[in-house]
């Protein structure tokens, strides 16, 4: 493939560190430019403009959690969303975690996404470092097999009959193993095994090491942030998977997070999500707070993810 | 010993067949004993990767169920499927399901204008945002500011498309937050949520909301490998920043911003499925059906099975074309050519 003209300069290693080492870009170029800085209109309207589009991202946030928080009255008083809550108030969450609807999808969701990352990590993880052995036996066929994914997708209707003709439909394995695999996460894993000096696999062979214990002695731990990074970016996948479920699941019961939310939260149709007899809240309230749900995972991997995920993403289009 | 004595640098394709007499060069190198296990007999190369083989069996097998059994799939688009006749037995018809896609079907015709309509708009203006938002993020000064605004506006790439629909509608919809306010305070009211004649300026406008800080990144990343002396180059001859910008930084990602344009124009047929399908509902089909859309309300719901499967085929080939013929333009314009993933 293409990859062989690839000679990508990496960041770091050019002759800007030659230069002035320990600043940064931005530093070094302030420094070019010192005596020349920027005129103060020129900074200010830069300034508003991305502090617009920082606000723009926040704000929708901001309104959806403190509606989750808030209570009729304030809703009320505010005519339907609330960007402050005064007197929070986990009325709604503990109403969607009532044993609902929402309970389960939750449930679905979490185990989903568990298993189906779990799952695909491991066997990407199997193949990329088979792959990851130029030489051996099949190396070439599987390697263009697995390349060639990435070129064409069969469509959704044949996806769907092959689900079908397995008996998966309604089953959560048609939440996870359609998107086990994907060419670009094997690709992506067998750039970092590749990484690896040879010399090491070399000498734990000589050492009497087998293929599997120099994969899980070796490769694993010294590829250890690559497998996070692309177990993380997996995870995110099935945890925001929604038109899977979409077309496999049929019973509601089944239905994962995002199709709950798209129900309930984008289409506004009832799902049954209040008890009788008991305190209903609000149904924005009710609305943010899954809209919450459906966030927070991805809130909390986030930051690992914003680590790394510049490095993943640029090798990622380097060497696909 | 599966000693193969193969470099790293395996990218080199030749060096790994097994008789390797176009790469003669290497093969001088290698010790003569080695050279003869290069020719070792199928059996033996069997027995000697058997583990790496065994690793290699339930991802090899995924792909073949899931990416590789579907493409049979697309049979039935030369047959009368019926759900309970069958893939096997359902009568062969020919290219007659493909009549569809010639013979001026007006719901066909509409999903594929509104797909080039929204490509073309998207490419217009989706495209060029990401690279004016890291130019500006490049020019801010300081370090600290710049992380914060980054991890601020790379956030919304994360959220699936149902977050970002359902934030849309609970903030700019008929009773959202934006539209409550403004009427209690008088002011205008947007009503662009549910308007079939807004749909395309609404979801070029969740598409740059999720996805244009993300797109910063490769801008970035090749901003931050421009040569510093160049720069310097131009502050000694007396040039302001805006030459530094017209003379060092752009040319300096020029290259990406073709690569990823032409790899963009391959991607045509090919617009924001899930965004489009989840409202759908809202603006009616004749706003919104786009080729995706298309072929799962025809088949998947209509039970047009052959047609549909006809009609995503084609567009599965001429996608395919599209993007092969794509990476050719970009190594013809003497790009690293990059054959991208469809996430």
């Amino acid at each position: 493939m293409s990859t062989s003209t690839m000679t990508p300069r990496r960041p770091g290693r050019g002759k800007l560190v030659k230069t002035i080492p320990g600043m940064s870009h931005s530093q070094r170029l302030r420094a070019i430019n010192g005596a020349n800085p920027p005129g103060i209109p020129m900074r200010s309207v830069k300034g508003l403009v991305l502090l617009i589009a920082c606000l723009l991202v926040i704000l929708p946030f901001v309104a959806v959690i403190s509606t989750s928080l808030a209570d009729q009255a304030q809703i009320n008083a505010a005519g339907g969303y609330v960007l402050f809550p005064e007197r929070p108030t986990l009325a709604a969450y503990e109403a969607i975690f009532r044993g609902g609807v929402v309970t389960r999808a939750t449930v679905v969701s979490i185990g989903v996404t568990l298993v189906g990352s779990a799952l695909s990590v491991t066997v990407v993880t199997m193949l990329a470092f088979a792959l990851a052995r130029p030489g051996t036996f099949g190396h070439k066929p599987i390697l263009l097999m697995v390349l060639f994914t990435m070129l064409f997708s069969a469509g959704m209707i044949p996806n769907y009959l092959l689900v079908k003709q397995l008996g998966l439909l309604d089953s959560y394995w048609a939440l996870i193993l359609p998107t086990l695999v994907s060419g670009f996460q094997v690709i992506l894993m067998r750039g970092f095994f590749l990484e690896v000096p040879r010399e090491i696999i070399d000498a734990a062979r000589i050492d009497g090491a087998g293929e599997i214990r120099i994969l899980t002695r070796i490769m694993v731990p010294l590829s250890k942030a690559a497998l996070a990074v692309i177990a993380l970016f997996t995870a995110v996948g099935y945890w925001n998977a929604f038109f899977n479920a979409v077309l496999y699941m049929s019973s509601a019961e089944k239905w994962p997070l995002q199709l709950v939310l798209r129900t309930y939260v984008v289409d506004n149709s009832s799902i049954g999500i209040d008890l009788p007899g008991e305190y209903i809240p609000p149904q924005q309230s009710l609305q943010m707070a899954i809209l919450v749900v459906s966030l927070v995972p991805i809130c909390l991997v986030y930051p690992f993810l914003q680590k790394h995920f510049a490095k993943g993403v640029v090798l990622g289009a380097v060497k696909g | 010993m599966a000693v193969t004595g193969l470099k790293q640098s395996e990218r080199a394709g030749p060096v790994d067949t097994a008789d390797g007499s176009s790469d003669r060069r290497r093969r001088v190198r290698r010790s003569p004993d080695l050279a003869t296990k290069r020719r070792a007999s199928l059996r033996d190369r069997l027995r000697r990767d058997r583990a790496l083989l065994l690793l290699a069996v339930p991802g090899v097998l995924v792909v073949l169920l899931f990416h590789y059994v579907p493409l049979l799939g697309n049979v039935i688009a030369f047959k009368d499927y019926q759900p309970y006749l069958g893939i096997l037995e359902a009568p062969w018809v020919g290219l007659e399901n493909f009549a569809i896609i010639f013979n001026g079907d007006p719901y066909f015709l509409n999903a594929l204008t509104n797909t080039l309509v929204i490509s073309l708009v998207q490419i217009l203006f989706v495209f060029p945002v990401p690279i004016a938002m890291a130019l500006l993020l490049n020019s801010l000064l300081g370090e600290r500011i710049k992380r914060v605004v980054q991890s601020i506006l790379y956030l919304p790439h994360f959220m699936s498309w149902v977050i970002v629909v359902a934030i849309f509608q609970h903030m700019l919809g008929n009773a959202g937050l934006y539209n409550t306010w403004a009427r209690h305070h008088d002011l205008f009211t947007v009503s662009i949520i549910g308007e079939p004649s807004l749909f395309i300026p609404l979801i070029t406008s969740q598409i740059i909301w999720k996805d244009a800080g993300w797109g910063t990144i490769i801008f970035l990343a090749a901003i931050s490998r421009v040569d510093l002396e160049l720069y310097e180059s131009v502050a000694v001859d007396g040039g302001g920043r805006l030459r530094q910008l017209w003379h060092v930084t752009l040319p300096a990602i020029r290259g990406v911003i073709i690569l990823l344009l032409i790899l963009r124009l391959g991607d045509a047929l090919t617009v924001g499925f899930e965004q489009i399908f989840l409202q759908q509902g809202a603006v009616g089909l004749e706003a919104s059906e786009v080729l995706d859309t298309y072929v799962y309300n025809r088949g998947i719901v209509g039970g047009n099975w052959g047609a549909s499967a006809a009609v995503g085929l084609v567009k599965g080939l001429i996608g395919t074309a599209l993007v092969l013929g794509a990476n050719k333009v970009a190594h013809i314009f003497g790009e690293r050519g990059v054959y991208s993933s469809k996430d």
